[in-house]
């Protein structure tokens, strides 16, 4: 069953420099438990694509559906949880007090709220940070508590805009293998923008490859390299041979030759 | 994870002598106090200086008169010892707000402190009402383009009206409408403090990042919900620095509001009192009073927003 599925989606911008084609006959079908990650150059409109499927933009035509309602619908239903390129913790919340953040908006008894925090907390490593404050922690601590307050809605969906976009390699190579293992423990649908091919090609089951002006998908390359994929899984031929595609494609779409 | 070592010791420990004294010294040399101290020390200086050259023609008049032979000594000394002197000496300021505080009963009208707190009473009051109009203010405007549009440009007006000039217009027609006592002075201090707090708070409750709104809309969170959660602690170092302007502004508007009506008690009519008796240092002290109660008020002000940044976490 297809969690997400958009049909000849477009979106025009107005700026003050006339209309924008941000997104142009966009089709994707993704199904449950997929690991989908959008990949692109700048303007391609991958990050707008994950913007639309959480209703923070509206297209202007076509259609999709997530979870078979119009993303507004899915989204009051608490569909998703959504992860931002940086932490967006709030700094006078504690960590603790930020994962129950949106369980406090969904009016969810202190009981519960304590839980999920514990639970949430453990299942990205942080047990025991709850109560520091933000700037306490490091970068890739704290975006780690994100993704712990994201999965503290309990949504079936995870919607990840270049989550580890700002992080060092190292960090962002271990923080990967902790969102794959999470992946697989909790089988959720997961929606990942990125501009990095060995990220994409660690972590994806399907791969989007989009080009800019216009927004549009230029090809969808699979990335059928099994569930057990330790870090260095980037060094075997199947995953250079994939990693060459997804450049390949991106390439082709880019129009600057 | 990673902690920044702490230094094994302080730079320098185990050199010289370290006594509370030596800290004491290194405390103050490196702090606001000798500064302070120093640029107090010169004002000092210079209106012992202009004490002498303001009152010295008056002064200078009233020995000759006296007849008597006098030295350039004697008139200095006079210059800052006359009774209804044109600019009083510093000293003799001190030892007015000395006897008018502290040798005169609290509840005597003739007591500083009696004329301090009428003031600040009605300081007091105008500065909570105006705390929270502006902060109303500000959420209608946050939440209604119409009120934005309509309502700001009608604040700003309202600020460019001399107080001087509406004062006695308020208070006369609250009288009419049988508003008496504390209030009428505390409107005043409410249409001053007030605005600082709107224009404040509009841009406190504006200053969440775009992706904290939009984190909020994820969780399609109401717009109540996102005021209490995200905008209202959003703007607290905004709400608390207006704060500041406001309550010195209030102060301003309730002496201010004593002076056209012939009150008898307050700040206000203590310098109004004065000007008609030509008591110059009952005047002075009362300014100082003023400026006393307003540096008070500012920094009580900021004892709170210490307390409350320093519980929503903010660094040390």
């Amino acid at each position: 069953m297809s969690v997400i599925s958009a049909e000849n989606l477009d979106l025009v911008f107005q700026t003050d420099d006339g209309p924008v084609q941000a997104l142009s006959a966009i089709d994707l079908d993704i199904e449950k438990g997929e690991f989908v990650s959008l990949i692109g150059p700048s303007g391609c409109g991958k990050t707008t694509l994950l913007r639309v499927i959480a209703d923070l933009e509206t297209p202007t035509g076509g259609t999709i559906t997530v979870n078979g309602m119009t993303p507004g619908e899915a989204r009051e239903k608490r569909a998703y949880g959504y992860v931002f390129q940086a932490s967006a913790l709030f700094p006078w919340r504690t960590i603790a007090a930020n994962i129950a953040l949106p369980l406090e908006v969904m009016g969810i008894d202190r009981a519960e709220r304590e839980r999920r925090i514990e639970d949430n907390l453990a299942l990205v490593d942080l047990s025991g940070f709850g109560n520091r404050f933000p700037w306490q922690l490091s970068g890739g601590m704290q975006q780690r508590a994100s993704i712990a307050r994201a999965l503290a809605v309990q949504p079936d969906m995870l919607l990840m805009d270049e989550p580890f976009g700002a992080l060092d390699e190292i960090v962002r190579d271990h923080l990967n293998e902790e969102l794959l293992k999470l992946w697989a423990k909790t089988g959720k649908t997961v929606v990942f923008v990125t501009h990095s091919i060995p990220e994409a090609v660690f972590l994806s089951t399907r791969i989007v490859v989009m080009s800019p002006r216009p927004g549009r998908i230029h090809e969808i390359v699979n990335c059928d390299l099994g569930p057990d994929r330790p870090l260095d899984i980037r060094d075997t031929p199947e995953f250079l041979a994939i990693a060459h595609r997804v450049r390949d494609g991106l390439r082709a779409g880019h129009g600057y030759d | 994870m990673t902690e920044a070592g702490a230094p094994i010791a302080e730079p320098g420990a185990g050199i010289g002598y370290q006594g509370p004294l030596r800290r004491l010294g290194t405390r103050l040399a490196a702090g606001r106090t000798v500064p302070i101290l120093t640029v107090l020390a010169a004002i000092v200086v210079l209106w012992y200086a202009a004490a002498i050259g303001m009152n010295f023609a008056t002064e200078t008049a009233k020995l000759d008169r006296a007849a008597a032979p006098y030295t350039l000594a004697d008139t200095i000394a006079a210059t800052w010892g006359s009774e209804r002197p044109i600019l009083p000496a510093p000293h003799q300021i001190v030892v007015e707000l000395y006897t008018s505080t502290v040798l005169v009963r609290p509840s005597s009208p003739r007591s500083l402190l009696f004329h301090a707190w009428v003031t600040l009473s009605s300081t007091l009051l105008g500065f909570v009402l105006g705390t929270l109009l502006g902060v109303a203010l500000a959420i209608g405007i946050l939440h209604s383009r119409t009120l934005d549009k309509s309502l700001m440009p009608w604040i700003i007006t309202s600020q460019t009206i001399p107080i001087l000039a509406i004062a006695p217009m308020i208070i006369v027609v609250l009288n009419a409408v049988g508003v008496q006592g504390l209030l009428p002075k505390a409107f005043i201090s409410t249409y001053l403090s007030f605005f600082p707090v709107t224009v404040g708070m509009v841009k406190g409750l504006r200053s969440p990042d775009r992706m904290l709104i939009d984190l909020m809309h994820t969780y399609s969170a109401s717009r109540s919900q996102t005021l209490v959660k995200l905008r209202w602690p959003a703007s607290m170092p905004f709400l608390f620095t207006s704060m500041k302007v406001g309550v010195a502004a209030a102060l301003v508007g309730a002496i201010v509001g004593e002076l056209p009506t012939g009150a008898v008690a307050g700040l206000g009519a203590r310098l109004l009192a004065g000007s008609y008796y030509g008591q110059t240092i009952q005047i002075w002290s009362a300014l100082f009073a003023a400026a006393f109660m307003a540096g008070i008020l500012v920094w009580l002000v900021g004892l709170a927003e210490t307390a409350s940044l320093k519980r929503m976490g903010a660094k040390r």
